[in-house]
């Protein structure tokens, strides 16, 4: 059963289900890393239709463990695509609208090169022979892509968390490339806390004996265990104390009383066993690792000196940010200081700060007042951008 | 234009008689949706420190050429920016305290941010718009010198709308009960009322002297919001007029 597992991921690793470009030796992807990573491949999906003047392209970004399949079944877990609530034909990202294009990061694994995709220098998978990539890195290699389709100028670029510092980072390198840009639940650098979460669940992936440094899939084993404690404490930081409690409380599992041992007495105990249990069937660990890292990295101001205005500087692009109040992995705050770096870039920024329960992963959710403001604000971008409705 | 002295009556007047008039070329369709729109506004909860209606507003858009960089402080439910947007194809951006009206605006298209007058004007870069309203605001606001300071530093012109304290049934209330006055325009009682820094038109005038701001032109609206008439004394003015417009410049 692992065996089966560990085969099909890694197909999807190299030969995924949805389309995929690949770049040959003419064309490396350059890292911030200071290496060339060459050849490499970015699978991706699309919906909808580009018009003849190529101005309805909207690209999505995903988030650390998200992948292309945005708007329609993933083919590994079977399972609705992640923005399903968001995008799709008649939907607030209307396909029948919009062209939208998502792409699996560089260093993610369903597809795009990463370090569960082939090594073709020694035939099996990368492993950590794979560079570090930045989310820099990941924008580039998305560029190649928009530039394979054509399109002179993004519509939009939106995404939430990682997705956001994709967004960020794509309305800072190229501007002129992005008319309009939504990052939401984001931050334009990575906090100390956050990356000490993110080591927490390093760490506890390569404490398991299964890693293998590493080489798992030449042991055919894969770190199940520590991928999953890693997603449970990242799981958590996803949510909020205050929704934890109003699921969960102090309730018991399947039990009457407690049991003065170990196993799951509290149904938030089962909850959490359930998302790692889970999450090790869809995703590969060396790429947790490297997607993790590539969060860390990210500090947009000191790679404009330390002035975060700089970073935007002269910008044409219209955006507007998204935060929520019970979000403690990406606080209002952190939103709020891209938004005053804007405001010092005299770009054109709305700011809207939502209030709910939900924590950070709101913005995967059914959450109203998320799309009244998506909506509002991709309508008078399309009217400035001249798209008809 | 001169500037105006609270000091000096004659030169008052002769600034007030040198106030441009409107050049009032409405589209009266827009005008009567805007209108509308205030009405609306009066209704809702969200904006305005005060409840009093808000013609200044209209007085306030006229003021504004079209195309013109335009940051609303205290934007509220953006009524002003749609407008401006609408018929003067401003580049618009509003900022706004209150979180629900910030959300409204930017489900309606708007383009605004959370903030505090008080805090976040000193990320504005030096005369980035051409226009910085302040409207009906002003008196809310902590550090009313220092707000009226940044105005002129972020915009080329600013305009400050405010509700006259010197106007003659808030005098009769102070003078007559011996109260804080309670009015349909100013309706909160003194411990829980957002408008904590009331001035007078002649006491804003001089705080315009202390910052070295020009009055470029001024306006007086009494309480139907009818324009008091420019040939009216100043000491008229403070008496009858129940809300003021001024634009200024640095």
């Amino acid at each position: 059963m692992v065996a089966l597992r560990t085969k099909r991921t890694n197909n999807e690793a190299d030969e995924p289900s949805s389309p995929v470009l690949r770049f040959g030796a003419d064309k490396p992807l350059k890292l911030d890393a200071g290496t060339l990573l060459s050849p490499f491949q970015i699978a991706y999906k699309t919906y909808g239709t580009l018009n003849d003047a190529r101005s309805n392209a909207i690209l999505v970004c995903h988030a650390l463990t998200g992948d292309q399949h945005v708007a329609s079944t993933n083919p590994v877990t079977g399972k609705p695509g992640w923005w399903e609530v968001l995008i799709g034909p008649g939907k607030i990202i209307d396909t029948s609208r919009f062209f939208v294009i998502c792409s699996n990061v560089i260093g993610g694994c369903l597809g795009s090169t990463g370090p569960a995709s082939t090594n073709p220098a020694t035939g099996k998978p990368y492993g950590l022979d794979l560079p570090i990539i930045t989310i820099r890195d990941m924008v580039r290699a998305q560029l190649m892509l928009v530039d394979h389709f054509g399109i002179e100028k993004l519509f939009s670029v939106l995404g939430g968390s990682m997705g956001g510092m994709q967004v960020l980072q794509w309305a800072s390198s190229y501007p002129e490339r992005v008319f309009s840009a939504l990052p939401i639940a984001t931050g334009a650098r990575h906090s100390s806390q956050n990356i000490a979460f993110h080591e927490v669940g390093r760490q506890a992936v390569m404490a398991d004996p299964d890693w293998h440094g590493g080489k798992y899939f030449e042991q055919g084993k894969r770190p199940e265990k520590g991928l999953a404690v890693a997603r449970m404490a990242a799981h958590i930081t996803y949510l909020s104390e205050a929704a934890l409690h109003r699921k969960f409380g102090r309730n018991l599992q399947d039990r009457e009383a407690l049991t003065f041992g170990f196993d799951a007495d509290f149904q938030i105990e089962s909850y959490l066993r359930h998302q790692g249990m889970t999450f090790v069937d869809r995703f590969d660990a060396n790429s947790y690792l490297y997607m993790t890292r590539a969060m860390d990295y990210f500090d947009l101001a000191a790679d404009h000196g330390g002035r975060l205005a700089d970073a935007f500087a002269g910008t044409r692009t219209r955006f507007c940010l998204v935060s929520f109040t019970s979000d403690w992995l990406f606080p209002t705050e952190e939103s709020r200081s891209v938004v005053h770096a804007l405001n010092a870039a005299g770009a054109s920024v709305s700011f809207v700060e939502i209030e709910t329960d939900r924590g950070h992963d709101a913005f995967l959710l059914d959450e109203p007042e998320l799309f009244a403001a998506i909506n509002g604000f991709i309508a008078s971008a399309a009217r400035a951008r001249g798209l008809s409705a | 234009m001169r500037q105006a002295s609270a000091h000096d009556p004659e030169k008052l007047q002769t600034f007030r008689t040198g106030i441009m008039r409107q050049a009032s070329a409405h589209d009266p369709e827009k005008l009567q949706t805007f209108r509308t729109g205030i009405m609306r506004q009066t209704n809702g909860t969200i904006m305005s420190v005060n409840h009093a209606q808000r013609v200044d507003l209209e007085v306030v858009a006229d003021l504004i050429p079209a195309q013109s960089r335009v940051l609303d402080v205290g934007s509220g439910d953006g009524l002003l920016l749609e407008l401006l947007q609408a018929t003067k194809q401003v580049d618009g951006r509003g900022m706004e305290l209150s979180q629900r009206g910030v959300n409204e605006c930017v489900a309606r298209g708007l383009s605004v941010i959370q903030g505090d007058a008080d805090k976040d004007l000193k990320f504005y870069p030096d005369k980035g718009f051409d226009f910085v309203v302040l409207s009906q605001t002003l008196q809310a606001t902590r550090n009313p010198k220092l707000v009226l300071d940044e105005l002129l530093r972020i915009g080329t012109h600013a305009i400050v709308s405010f509700p006259n304290f010197g106007h003659w049934r808030v005098r009769l209330s102070l003078f007559v009960e011996g109260r804080m006055p309670v009015t349909k325009d100013l309706p909160y009682s003194w411990y829980d009322t957002p408008n904590i820094h009331f001035c007078t038109i002649r006491d804003f005038v001089n705080l315009c002297e202390e910052l070295g701001a020009t009055v470029e032109k001024a306006t007086a609206l009494d309480a139907n919001g009818q324009k008091i008439g420019l040939s009216m004394p100043w000491w008229f003015w403070n008496f009858f007029g129940q809300q003021a417009v001024f634009l200024l410049k640095r």
